[in-house]
Parts: C-alpha cells; sequence; structure tokens
C-alpha cells in the first residue's frame, strides 16, 4: 500500500515510462536548479525524438547539453540557447529544431498548461517575429498575442527537500522553472536533495504541493557555477 | 567626449528614485548598480526569480543555487525575495518594475527596438527581453549612438527584427540623452564636449534639437 507515498529507489524507477519522441518539460535557469540525475537517467536509458521544454539546453558537457551528444532531442523550445557548441552545430545542421520563446511567455505556458488554460493573450512579442502566425486581438486599445499552453508527458524537477508525500520546497533562486514544469507534467518526477517525513516541512511554506508530484527520488548534485562571480577584496 | 561605460551608468542612476523596483539588463545596465546614491534605497529584480538583489558573494559565501538573469552568483540584499519564474514575469508584464534599463541594437523614432537578433548570424534568443519592453512603462535603453564603422543606431525604421513595438521613450547612448515622442527623438542633453553636429550627424531618424542643449552634469 503506497497512499500518497511518491517515493520511488531509483532513477530508472523515476523515469520508467518514458518513450521516443516524448514532450519533457524540464526545470533550472541556465544551470542552477536543474535536474541533474533525471538528465543523466534520460542519456542512460538513450531515448529519442525528445521535445525538450526549458528555458535554456544546458552546456557542452553538462545538463541537457549531454542529450545532445547522442542526438537524443529533435526539438528544444527555449528562451535562450547561446552557451552550448554542439547545440549551435545540430541547429546549423538542421538536426535540431528550437522553437525560441520569450522567457516570461514560456513560464506562462507552463503555468497556463499545469493549471488547465489552453492559451492565455500577452503583450509580449507582438510586431516581432514571435508573433508570426499567431492570432492577435485589441484588448483597452493595446495589441496582444494568443499563446497556447504547454504540457509534458514528463516533467523533471529539481527541488530542495521533499516530504514522501511530494510536497516541495525549491532552494533559493534554485526555484525558477521548477514548480511551473512541476505543475504541467503527465507524470511529474523531482529529484531532491533530502526527504524528509511526512510532517516535518511547515504546510504554508511548500512551493510545490504534492498533488502535482508523481514520483519523488533522492539524488546527490554537482551544482556547478556557469559563472563564478565573487566580490574583489577591498 | 564620449561617455564611458561608467559615465554612462552614472547619467542612467541619476534617474533612479527612492524606492523604485529596476530591472537592470547586462552589459551597461549592470553598471547601474554602483552608482545609486547613498540616501537611496532601490531594489533591484532580477528576472530568474529574484527581488532584492545584492552583491557579488565573497568565496566562503558563494552559493551554486543563489544566481541572478546573467547567471552570475550573487547574494541577496535584506527585504529580498524569491519567487518562480512566473511571478517574476508576472511582476514585470503587470507593470509593477518601476525602471528597467537594457541595451540594444537599434531603436528608431517609433519607440521600436531591436536588441535580439541579427540574420544569418547564430540567434542565441531573447531571454526575458521582450517580456520587460512590453511590460515596463519606464524604459532607458543603453547603446553606443553609432556602431564602429559609423552607422546610426537611431533610426527612421529599426532594420534588424524587432524586441518590442513602440515601446521605447528614453535612450542614453555615448553622446547624448533622448527622449521620443511623437515620431522623432529629441535630444535632452549632450555629452560633457561633444557638438550637437556631431549627434546630429550621427543620427539617421528625425532628431528635435531645442534652441538649448544642455551638458549632461556628473557629480
Amino acid at each position: 500500500m503506497a497512499g500518497f507515498d511518491k517515493v520511488v529507489a531509483s532513477f530508472e524507477e523515476a523515469m520508467v515510462g518514458l518513450e521516443d519522441g516524448m514532450t519533457i518539460l524540464a526545470g533550472g535557469f541556465g544551470l542552477c536548479g536543474i535536474p541533474e540525475n533525471l538528465i543523466a537517467e534520460i542519456k542512460r536509458k538513450g531515448t529519442k525524438g525528445l521535445t525538450v521544454v526549458s528555458n535554456n539546453c544546458g552546456v557542452d558537457g553538462f545538463g541537457l547539453g549531454i542529450l545532445l551528444e547522442d542526438k537524443q532531442i529533435t526539438k528544444m523550445v527555449s528562451s535562450y540557447v547561446g552557451e552550448n557548441a554542439l547545440f549551435e552545430k545540430q541547429l546549423l545542421n538542421g538536426e535540431l529544431e528550437v522553437e525560441l520563446t520569450p522567457q516570461g511567455t514560456l513560464a506562462e505556458k507552463m503555468r497556463a498548461g499545469g493549471a488547465g488554460i489552453p492559451a492565455f493573450y500577452t503583450a509580449t512579442g507582438v510586431g516581432t517575429p514571435v508573433a508570426e502566425g499567431k492570432e492577435t486581438k485589441e484588448f483597452n486599445g493595446r495589441e496582444y498575442l494568443l499563446e497556447e499552453a504547454i504540457v509534458g508527458d514528463f516533467a523533471i524537477v529539481k527541488g530542495w527537500k521533499a516530504d514522501r508525500y511530494g510536497n516541495v520546497i525549491y532552494r533559493h533562486t534554485a526555484q525558477n522553472f521548477n514548480p511551473l514544469a512541476a505543475t504541467a507534467g503527465k507524470i511529474t518526477v523531482v529529484e531532491v536533495e533530502e526527504i524528509v517525513e511526512v510532517g516535518e516541512l511547515d504546510p504554508a511554506q511548500i512551493h510545490t504541493p504534492g498533488i502535482y508530484v508523481n514520483r519523488v527520488v533522492l539524488g546527490t548534485f554537482e551544482k556547478r557555477i556557469e559563472k563564478r562571480t565573487v566580490k574583489t577584496a577591498e | 567626449m564620449s561617455l564611458t561605460r561608467e559615465q554612462m551608468a552614472q547619467r542612467v542612476a541619476q534617474e533612479l528614485q527612492d524606492g523604485f523596483y529596476v530591472n537592470l539588463g547586462i552589459g551597461i545596465p549592470t553598471l547601474v548598480a554602483n552608482y545609486v546614491p547613498e540616501n537611496m534605497e532601490v531594489m533591484l529584480q532580477s528576472e530568474n526569480g529574484l527581488l532584492g538583489m545584492g552583491e557579488f558573494p565573497t568565496e566562503e559565501t558563494i552559493d551554486a543555487d543563489m544566481i541572478n538573469a546573467g547567471k552570475q552568483t550573487v547574494t541577496t540584499v535584506k527585504g529580498a525575495s524569491i519567487f518562480s519564474s512566473a511571478e517574476s514575469f508576472a511582476m514585470i508584464r503587470g507593470g509593477h518594475v518601476d525602471l528597467t534599463v537594457l541595451g540594444a541594437f537599434e531603436v528608431d523614432v517609433n519607440g521600436n527596438i531591436a536588441s535580439w537578433m541579427i540574420p544569418n548570424k547564430l540567434i542565441k534568443g531573447m531571454g526575458g527581453a521582450m517580456d520587460l519592453v512590453a511590460g515596463a512603462e519606464n524604459i532607458i535603453v543603453t547603446m553606443t549612438h553609432a556602431s564602429k564603422d559609423g552607422e546610426s543606431k537611431l533610426l527612421s525604421n529599426c532594420s534588424l527584427p524587432l524586441t518590442g513595438k513602440g515601446c521605447i521613450k528614453k535612450v542614453l547612448t555615448d553622446l547624448a540623452w533622448l527622449e521620443i515622442a511623437d515620431g522623432a527623438f529629441v535630444l535632452k542633453e549632450r555629452a560633457p564636449g561633444v557638438s550637437v553636429e556631431e549627434i546630429v550627424e550621427k543620427t539617421q531618424g528625425k532628431l528635435i534639437v531645442p534652441d538649448h542643449v544642455p551638458e549632461m552634469q556628473f557629480a
């Protein structure tokens, strides 16, 4: 009897059901708050033809960048992909398709997807290449674009702490897209640094309520820093 | 003399007001944080989900989970808050940020801005720039007045794909402070030692030059 217990024992078990051609929503901003171990598991599994929705695509050799090595991703939906030489190569070869999406629109697409809202209007992108082929409508004298929500077959999420019921808390700015991705996966998998007993987390401090979460798995994290900046001594 | 990057940041900082929530883009805008007047409280918003960004950490306090939108490691100030990307853009798109400062390739007389894409070059993406220019009421664009080849970046029509349409009203270049109104640039101030003639020569779009154009003042 599992009840609400969402904890699984391995990354392999965490990604059961992932198949070629599926859409994956991934949390993270740059390399901050990325589900490192679930990405590594997708690489190990060798799943191909993936559409990945994530603000960025990692760097060469780390984060989502490792899924490019065996050409597992066919399409990326992202706001900024400039940190990755292999990405650039596959894009120019035509091996990889990219749908550049404004960052706030991307966040709202996930939020809406998880909230059962199929589309929304936004002023972001009006009069730009992003507006091409999209319906527009005027409200209060201003033009807005109709943007469609995104849902994923899987959402892969990096949390700080979770309880066994899948209630999740994120740490600092490692929150970013994670709680949004968590709401919009048909199967949402959260990897965390610590699993605590039910009742240990303050209910009012939960970022992602367990209702959105299907599987919780414990990981250890490298937490690579993309741009290490420190204060110069005074 | 044209303004240095530091002087540009200093001039933008003169537009700050006590109690402002401000989003600073990458490059010159980031430097504005160094010139917040001492008697003033300003809170910096970073679109990855941080309101109240502080200075860089020390080697001892550096934390991979604490970054800004430029992916640099940072700290928080007292009274900061941290939230999701959707919340972050709700405050941007909802017009709650008092001032946005960002760079650009081109601006035109209709307030259009191009800042993210040069066709036939590698396109990295717009990040949050489109949301910022669409959501903010008060935007300052910082850029050089002309390219290294002398081509004006203040145009009658942007030639590059747009980041936003009709959203820019204030531009600070290395030569001048300009406002955009009724389909023209209006020359408000010139950099110390820069002549009106030089600015006229380097502005391709329609430029209105008032009788008196003061020099920028620096403390």
